[in-house]
């Protein structure tokens, strides 16, 4: 029994921080400007391709498929803030979350026509770790490191550098951010980018490990959803908290009970948060 | 200039529906007659009124695939069984019925997105608009159920093949046709093979997929073993859309079983396999659904080794016209031999069962049609319950009473097992039944 | 009776009324499309009364659809119940449900009540597929001898057209109804200001409830009939997402608050869906079946920038004349 805790609760961390980094992404664009991006799962699956189709098309290490990733991801947000988000930002809630939803359509759309719907792997190993009753896949345990990595990178990016400044003040107070002369658009648009950029790059830290289809963001949108809302929308740091607590709701809840009741309870957690504590379980009261 | 871009896009929009509402009108003036086979009636007529020796018809046969989504690889071999027999029997010049008709045959296929919603659409639209004389099944049993309420809804055949769950045949459907071996019956061998094979094995696992194929193999499958004394140590789904299988394998490792058995299909089930050699689990024994027999499952490497699957068919299956004689069964159709290579022939790679599946569906419709003289619905339909047939592919006898109306009652399972050869090269061995031995089971 | 005498009233009715008469004047395939279109027109207009009046964007609402379906196949399939008392069974529990979760979860606002409403379709899902009454992750199957009870398939297959029908002509009206009544301008009151409509002495908790309710009612109905028809059903069909994102995009399309707008909207989107689906065009290389997607996605952003107040909303704002015949 022991053994079995020790090793799902293992795997649910791995893979939450990697949930984690995902949410983060979708709740940097939530606290910044108050959208919330419904293409947020296409943009996890172009991650997945990009790293997929580096490493079996380019010969490119994974790793450095996660940076052509990144770069994309940054690129491709900022084409979807001027593009699709930027007309609708202070239009009632509907309009940015079709216009998003509208994105993830055309993404999907042109993605399935190119890489269909069918799955592939990238078949990248990383050897075997093994500690006591813990068995993971090397790629697994590097993916998890590299998340928790990414986000001191962001947080370095946030709290250290006038750009990052820029997003908080911007996230904080645009109209007062904009008449101490900062460039609110170029702002929300970097805003915007980075959060894409860690979609893409959750979903390549995933597809080294995991099979996946262009359909696959779907269901890590979701869990991004409900991470967000467990760490509170717009925090990032709540979200890499809410991420491994979700990983971990999907390791041990099996061990209890069938492991079909785990997205009951994930999503009943999800609804009564909203409800009850909408700041998230770790957010400040309003 | 803002006002501009908004007329723009209204006329574009326009345009746009315009464009789309004239879509359904068009089809829809065919429409108005129902009857299955406008198309095919008027180059018979035309055929007939001036030579009947030599009277042409073309039979229209529908059918949906999964050429994206989850079944995309089982349903893309099934597609390509199903033309390969197409084309041999059109390159041969076709069917000739007892009154000189000769029959050519005409596949109309649409991509049902491995998706159950589009599946009834699209079948209503081959049935009625398209005027197929025949239909045959979408792959898996999920798709195939949605299917046969259309086909029997239009009075239509329906050959199901790469649907195997038993229950579709219980529903009251007096026209669906089933060419592969049900559910309750497709992984009881792999019980049997561990009775004679590993004595010592009493712990099982049973996990599946949540569907409806794999559950009813499931639930089949504990029953027979708890009747041979096994000790079910877990029984368990898991979702279909299922890529990380690290929770569930912990679970089945506090299990300690002797061996696993279920999965779903090829999706799922190679990654349940690659995920189980990622954790190292140590168990001796282990057969999953409709993934193994697929040779794209040894892209696995030493993750397919060991693993045990059932098959519909095998390539190694001899089955002869002369045993057919001697068991006075009439024998239709290539020997495996000849299939294999026209198969290898047209797509490069050795078939799988589900290919021979598919090749099998277009057989079994052409022989009843044959039998029956006639396109006639109910003719073909009482051909088919009479059918008593032997292929490559093994017997073959459909169920007529109404309990279980097209239940496939003749054909038998056989299970492969990826093993390595002497030079370390991954070789799919037949190991049950027993009679038909390649090589000996090992275990992982 | 002050509507009957509405030009309006008698041109959203026309619009139903013209599309029920094509659709069965055409034999079964123009029937199949048409009723596809009846369908979401039905649960478009349902839909429309909570988004387009009251302005709360539910992104689950489809839930209702799905659980209705549910309640009532089980019902037919089980107990053997009358598909029209299964109907309105099914039509009741989705109010139910609506109104246990509309008091709890129309407190919240914007962005917080769309997650929600995800989230509960989500649950639900995942809930229908742990009760094995409900036949699971498999769902439920008729046996074909049911439909014997109706005359056979082909009859059967007509009347839950006519039904279908109905249905989508009765919600139009409780549309309009709801539009011109004292409740109506409670909902578009709420839509504009909550705040200020709660100052002004609309109970907004009530009568959001009562639109969350009559909104989920009718799916809840349309959910059985066309479960009824498909003969099977299972959570992945019944709860599906995409088809509740479909349902907002139909409204949007058409000109949401508006009567004709989701009309208008569920069939241009449901035969754009269709002609793309199963056309043998090419653009850039690719055939167009294969980016349908991406097209109808492209239209949405057209509309959701520039027109976002829908093809309805733009006619009402071009004359005074079509604001008074097009409601």
């Amino acid at each position: 029994m022991i053994d079995q805790l020790l090793a799902s609760v293992t795997d649910g961390m791995l893979v939450g921080v990697v949930y984690g980094l995902a949410a983060m992404g979708l709740t940097l664009i939530f606290g910044v400007m108050n959208v919330i991006n419904l293409a947020h799962g296409p943009i996890m699956a172009l991650g997945m391709f990009t790293v997929y189709l580096a490493y079996t098309s380019l010969g490119l290490n994974p790793f450095l498929g996660l940076l052509l990733a990144a770069g994309l991801g940054l690129i491709l947000g900022v084409i979807i803030y001027w593009g699709a988000v930027h007309r609708v930002i202070d239009a009632p809630h509907l309009s940015s979350l079709l216009s998003t939803f509208s994105v993830n359509m055309i993404i999907i759309g042109i993605g399935t026509a190119i890489f269909s719907t069918s799955f592939r792997n990238v078949d990248y190993s990383l050897g075997i770790v093994t500690i006591g009753p813990i068995t993971v896949p090397g790629t697994r345990f590097t993916s998890a490191l590299l998340a928790l990595g990414i986000t001191g990178l962001l947080y370095l990016f946030l709290y250290r550098t006038r750009p990052g400044k820029y997003v908080r003040a911007v996230s904080d107070n645009r109209t007062s951010a904009g008449l101490m002369g900062i460039a609110s658009n170029r702002v929300l648009a970097l805003s915007f980018g980075l959060g894409t950029m860690l979609a893409a790059l959750a979903g390549g830290l995933i597809a080294m490990a995991l099979p996946f289809t262009i359909l696959s963001g779907g269901s890590y949108e979701l869990k991004s959803f409900v991470i967000v809302v467990l760490g509170g929308l717009g925090n990032p740091i709540g979200a890499l908290l809410g991420g491994v607590i979700l990983g971990l709701i999907e390791g041990l809840v099996p061990v209890f009970t069938k492991i079909t009741w785990v997205p009951v309870i994930e999503f009943v957690l999800f609804v009564l948060i909203l409800l009850v504590r909408p700041q998230g379980l770790f957010g400040a009261k309003q | 200039m803002k006002r501009l871009t908004i007329l723009a896009s209204v006329l574009l929009i326009m345009a746009l529906l315009a464009a789309c509402a004239g879509g359904p009108a068009a089809p829809a003036s065919t429409g108005s007659d129902t009857s299955a086979d406008t198309a095919s009636d008027t180059t018979a007529d035309t055929g007939s009124s001036e030579a009947p020796a030599t009277t042409a018809q073309e039979v229209l046969i529908g059918y949906t695939a999964s050429n994206t989504g989850k079944y995309n690889v089982e349903s893309s071999r099934q597609v390509n069984g199903f033309d390969l027999w197409m084309k041999q029997v059109n390159d041969a010049g076709g069917l000739t019925l007892p009154d000189g008709t000769v029959l050519t045959f005409a596949g109309k296929s649409y991509d049902d997105e491995s998706n159950t919603d589009r599946v009834q659409e699209l079948y209503t639209r081959l049935a009625t608009e398209d005027g197929a004389n025949f239909l045959i099944s979408p792959y898996s049993s999920g798709l195939t159920s949605a299917s046969s309420v259309i086909a029997e809804q239009y009075g239509k055949v329906m050959v199901t093949t790469g649907a195997a769950s038993d229950d579709t045949y219980k529903q009251g459907y007096t026209g669906v046709y089933q060419v592969y071996t049900p559910a309750s019956k497709y992984l009881t061998g792999a019980v049997d093979m561990l009775k004679a094979d590993a004595p010592d094995a009493k712990k099982l696992a049973i996990v599946h997929e949540n569907d409806k194929f794999s559950t009813g193999v499931a639930e089949s499958v504990k029953a027979y073993a708890e009747g041979l004394g096994y000790e079910i140590v877990l029984f368990e789904g898991y979702d279909s859309a299922t890529t990380d299988f690290a929770p569930f394998i912990n679970k089945i490792q506090q299990s300690e079983p002797d061996a696993i058995l279920g999965g779903g299909h090829f999706q799922d089930g190679s990654t349940f396999a690659r995920q189980l050699a990622e954790k190292q689990v140590d168990v001796p024994w282990v057969a999953l659904l409709v993934a193994p027999p697929e040779p794209t499952f040894a892209e696995l490497g030493d993750a397919a080794v060991g693993v045990i699957g059932p098959s519909q068919w095998e390539p190694q299956a001899k089955f002869t016209a002369e045993a057919a004689a001697a068991d006075g069964i009439t024998w239709a159709g290539p020997t495996g031999d000849e299939f294999g290579q026209a198969y290898m022939d047209a797509y490069g790679e050795e078939p799988s069962y589900h290919a021979a599946g598919g090749y099998i569906a277009g057989l079994v419709l052409a022989e009843a049609i044959k039998n029956a003289g006639s396109l006639d619905d109910a003719a073909v339909k009482k051909a088919m319950d009479e059918l008593d047939l032997m292929t490559f592919y093994g017997h073959l006898q459909f169920e007529s009473g109404a309990d279980a109306h097209g239940l496939q009652t003749g054909h038998d399972m056989v299970f492969v097992q990826w093993q390595k050869d002497a030079d370390g090269n991954l070789v799919k061995e037949v190991v049950w039944p027993a009679a038909g031995r390649t090589a000996d089971p090992i275990t992982r | 009776m002050r509507i009957l005498r509405n030009l309006s009233f008698w041109i959203a009715v026309g619009v139903v009324v013209l599309i029920i008469a094509y659709g069965a004047t055409g034999g079964a395939i123009r029937r199949e499309t048409w009723f596809t279109v009846l369908l979401f027109v039905g649960l478009a207009s349902s839909l429309n009364i909570l988004l387009g009046y009251t302005g709360y964007v539910s992104f689950g609402h489809i839930v209702f659809f799905g659980f209705g379906g549910y309640i009532g196949f089980w019902a037919i399939d089980t107990l053997g119940m009358n598909l029209w008392l299964a109907a309105l069974l099914g039509g009741l529990v989705s109010a139910l449900l609506a109104l246990g979760l509309g008091l709890a979860i129309l407190r919240l606002r914007g962005a917080y009540f769309a997650l929600a409403t995800i989230g509960i379709l989500e649950a639900m899902k995942a809930l229908v597929i742990n009760i094995p009454a409900l036949g699971g992750p498999n769902g439920m199957e008729l046996n074909f001898s049911v439909y014997r009870g109706y005359g056979g398939a082909a009859t059967a297959l007509w009347m839950v057209y006519w039904s279908v029908a109905a249905i989508a002509l009765i919600v139009v009206i409780t549309s309009y109804i709801v539009k011109k009544s004292k409740f109506g301008l409670g909902l578009m009151a709420i839509r504009e200001d909550e705040d200020a409509a709660e100052i002004m002495g609309v109970v907004a908790p009530r009568a959001k409830t009562w639109a969350y309710v009559i909104s989920a009612f009718f799916p809840g109905i349309l959910g059985v009939l066309f479960f009824f028809k498909q003969g099977i059903i299972e959570p992945g069909s019944a709860f599906r997402l995409q088809l509740s994102i479909e349902m907002l995009v139909m409204v949007m399309l058409g000109g949401s608050g508006t009567v004709l707008g989701p009309i208008l909207g569920a069939g241009a989107y449901q035969i754009l869906r269709g002609t793309l689906l199963t056309s043998d065009l090419e653009l850039l290389g690719m055939k167009v079946k294969d980016i349908q997607l991406a097209v109808a996605g492209v239209l949405l952003l057209i509309i959701v920038l520039f027109i976002p107040v829908g093809a309805i909303g733009w006619l009402r704002t071009r004359s005074a004349t079509l604001r008074r015949i097009l409601e």
